[in-house]
């Protein structure tokens, strides 16, 4: 058990790209940690700096109480579960589980004893003879998580864990995951591109582009207030409402619709250029109630079924040849409208965010 | 499915067997002519004591087992023998292997340039004539104005005479290494990365990584190549350009102790007789190696 801390950490190949870029990081004890981002950001390779598979350019990487950025990946007292499992097809599950310990010249009855403990709670007690081919791919994982377990490291490190389960498999195994984690106790980085496997496993997340960290934050603060116009962009399972515009008397024209200034923004100067964002899910259906200040109106353009929720997408303004601009709305099953029908969308105001029309693209704080 | 008949289910293209056997008619003539043929011929031979030259050219008697018992109680022929074992296991099994997986190995992480110079230069050695490899050879270890003398300042060391065996060893692991480098370096391409890193994660040393992970993976290339390499050592003639199996016989292969018994000699029948021995010895070794190959298959 340990915490992780990253300070000013670059990794650079050999063909001078730098696939982590200047990364401050601090893991707590126990953390379940996630890395995510697009493919090509990093986030693999900052796990693998971690692990030291590849050596640091710049910076330092402590674990505990120990700088390890110069160590060895059998050094480092961390264990590593790789995307596709990596398990030795010629040795047994047993032997695979205890193939750390085998290095660590751990004698054979000791081995096999601390083999069957790990590999038990993962109910692979009664597969221990078998080779990895004789084995199902949820199986397969659990085997790695096992070997990883069972050698008691510091910290574990994931590499996209889920990522060769089929879709139900992988549900299953988010929150088996979870429930291990916590009941180890072990800190744990993982590595993912799914966003959603992020929030929901995490116990706090880095969002990463282009090697540098964007946002680290809860789940719940990411998703609720990204920090800039890319991590708008990348989570949520829907994409957000970012529309440019410009503050004009107190509300902000987006081409077409003008929307209200979201509390505490009255700092803005008039004319001044800013990203007006909101997520679908908090956009819904006007009521009679609603003041027509806050009305978005428009004309239907698409629906998609989401299952419980439909995700609609609603062409605003356009008229006298002006450009229009469109707002998406996650709305109720029941509420579901017509292709081409009319509808009034109300955008919760307190839910709206306001980013810089840079490239930057940073929150506007109120 | 339907139930078919047995018949039916073993002419899978449903051409029938007139016209199957038009379509493998050729290939079985060609294989009949050049190589079934002349095997049951040199069986054939190998019961005479068929010669080029004198009473056995005119009228070739059969000696039956004849010139099998006198091979075997032959000194040279034993001697011969032993001398093969000693060019086949130092040559090919142990040199041009170790050699090649070692090149494949060290190579696997170099830059580009060094990669594909060496690999032109092994490639080299084994796309050139062997009389030309001879040739340069001779130049290289010859007892006047050698290269190898000129290199390490040795006057008069005749490395041919005085160390046979160890220049047609060391020749053919020169000549011959770049086939197992090759095949290796494949075989270390299916080496997946993430096993290597498993055992560097779990402390494993350089060599324990070779032990645990690459070898075992590489196992079925490694025994193809020592099945294909031993054969080809076993069969190679290229020695005798260099030393000619001398000096008396120090460095006489079986493939040079047949072509001095049979073309120099012209004991044709003394001669097939041996070259079905070699033939016999080669089919063990295959079938060896094959046995290991599929038992150790099915264990995984």
């Amino acid at each position: 058990m340990a915490t992780v801390e990253l300070t000013d950490l670059v990794t650079q190949y050999p063909n001078g790209v730098r696939g982590v870029d200047g990364v401050d990081l601090a893991i707590a004890d126990g953390e379940f940690f996630a890395l995510l981002g697009p493919s090509g950001c990093g986030k693999t390779t900052l796990l693998r700096t971690l692990a030291g598979l590849e050596g640091a350019t710049e910076g330092r990487v402590r674990i505990g109480e120990r700088d390890v950025t110069a160590l060895e990946p059998g050094e480092r007292d961390v264990a590593m579960v790789f995307q596709d499992y990596a398990l030795f097809p010629h040795m047994t599950v047993s032997e695979n589980i205890a193939y750390p310990l085998r290095i660590q010249k751990v004698a054979r009855g000791e081995r096999e004893e601390r083999a069957r403990e790990s590999a038990d709670p993962l109910s692979l007690g009664a597969l221990l003879e078998r080779r990895p081919a004789q084995l199902s791919g949820g199986q397969q994982q659990r085997v790695a998580l096992a070997r990883a377990i069972a050698c008691h490291p510091q910290v574990f490190l994931f590499d996209e864990p889920l990522s060769n389960l089929d879709a139900r498999l992988r549900l299953e195994a988010r929150t088996f995951l979870k429930q291990l984690q916590r009941r180890l106790g072990v800190t744990t980085v993982f590595v993912t591109h799914d966003q959603a496997e992020a929030l929901a496993m995490s116990d706090r997340m880095a969002v990463m582009e282009a090697g540098r960290i964007r946002q680290v934050g809860t789940p719940r603060e990411v998703f609720q207030r990204p920090a800039s116009l890319f991590v708008a962009n990348f989570i949520g399972a829907t994409p957000m409402n970012l529309l440019e515009g410009a503050v004009r008397g107190g509300r902000i024209d987006l081409g077409g619709v003008s929307v209200p200034l979201p509390a505490g923004h009255s700092g803005l100067g008039d004319g001044e250029r800013v990203v007006w964002g909101v997520r679908p899910e908090y956009v819904a259906t006007a009521g009679d109630g609603v003041p027509a200040d806050e009305v978005v109106e428009g004309e239907v353009s698409a629906v998609e079924n989401l299952g419980v929720t439909v995700l609609v997408t609603v062409a605003v303004g356009g008229r006298d040849g002006e450009e229009g601009v469109e707002v998406r709305a996650v709305l109720p099953e029941d509420d579901e409208p017509e292709v081409g029908a009319r509808l009034r969308l109300h955008p919760q105001t307190a839910r709206v965010l306001l980013y810089r029309a840079d490239d930057d693209g940073a929150l506007v704080e109120p | 499915m339907p139930s078919t008949s047995p018949a039916a289910e073993r002419d899978v293209a449903g051409l029938g067997r007139a016209r199957a056997l038009g379509f493998v008619a050729p290939a079985l003539v060609v294989i009949g002519v050049f190589l079934v043929f002349p095997a049951v011929w040199t069986l054939y031979l190998g019961l005479l004591d068929y010669s080029l030259t004198g009473a056995g050219a005119q009228a070739p008697t059969f000696v039956g087992l004849g010139n099998y018992t006198e091979a075997l109680g032959d000194p040279a022929f034993t001697r011969s023998l032993g001398l093969t074992l000693v060019y086949v296991g130092g040559s090919a099994v142990l040199g041009q292997n170790v050699l090649g997986f070692a090149l494949a190995w060290r190579l696997r992480g170099a830059g580009k340039v060094v990669r594909s110079g060496l690999t032109v230069l092994v490639l080299l050695a084994w796309i050139l004539p062997g009389s030309v490899v001879a040739f340069l050879w001779q130049a290289l270890l010859d007892r006047r104005g050698g290269t190898l003398n000129a290199l390490l300042g040795t006057t008069d060391q005749a490395w041919v005479l005085d160390h046979p065996m160890w220049v047609i060893v060391v020749f053919n692991i020169w000549r011959g290494t770049a086939f197992s480098m090759l095949l290796y370096t494949a075989a270390l391409s299916s080496v997946p990365r993430s096993h290597l890193e498993v055992a560097r994660m779990s402390g494993a040393s350089g060599w324990q990584q070779l032990r645990d992970v690459v070898l075992p993976t590489v196992r079925r290339h490694v025994l193809t190549n020592t099945l294909l390499i031993t054969l080809w050592t076993f069969n190679d003639f290229s020695p005798y350009l260099l030393t000619g199996g001398g000096p008396n016989g120090a460095s006489e292969i079986l493939p040079v102790y047949v072509y001095r018994e049979a073309i120099i000699g012209g004991h044709l029948g003394y001669g097939s007789a041996i070259s079905l021995l070699l033939l016999l010895a080669n089919l063990v070794i295959a079938v060896f190696y094959l046995r290991v190959l599929r038992g150790r298959t099915e264990a995984t």
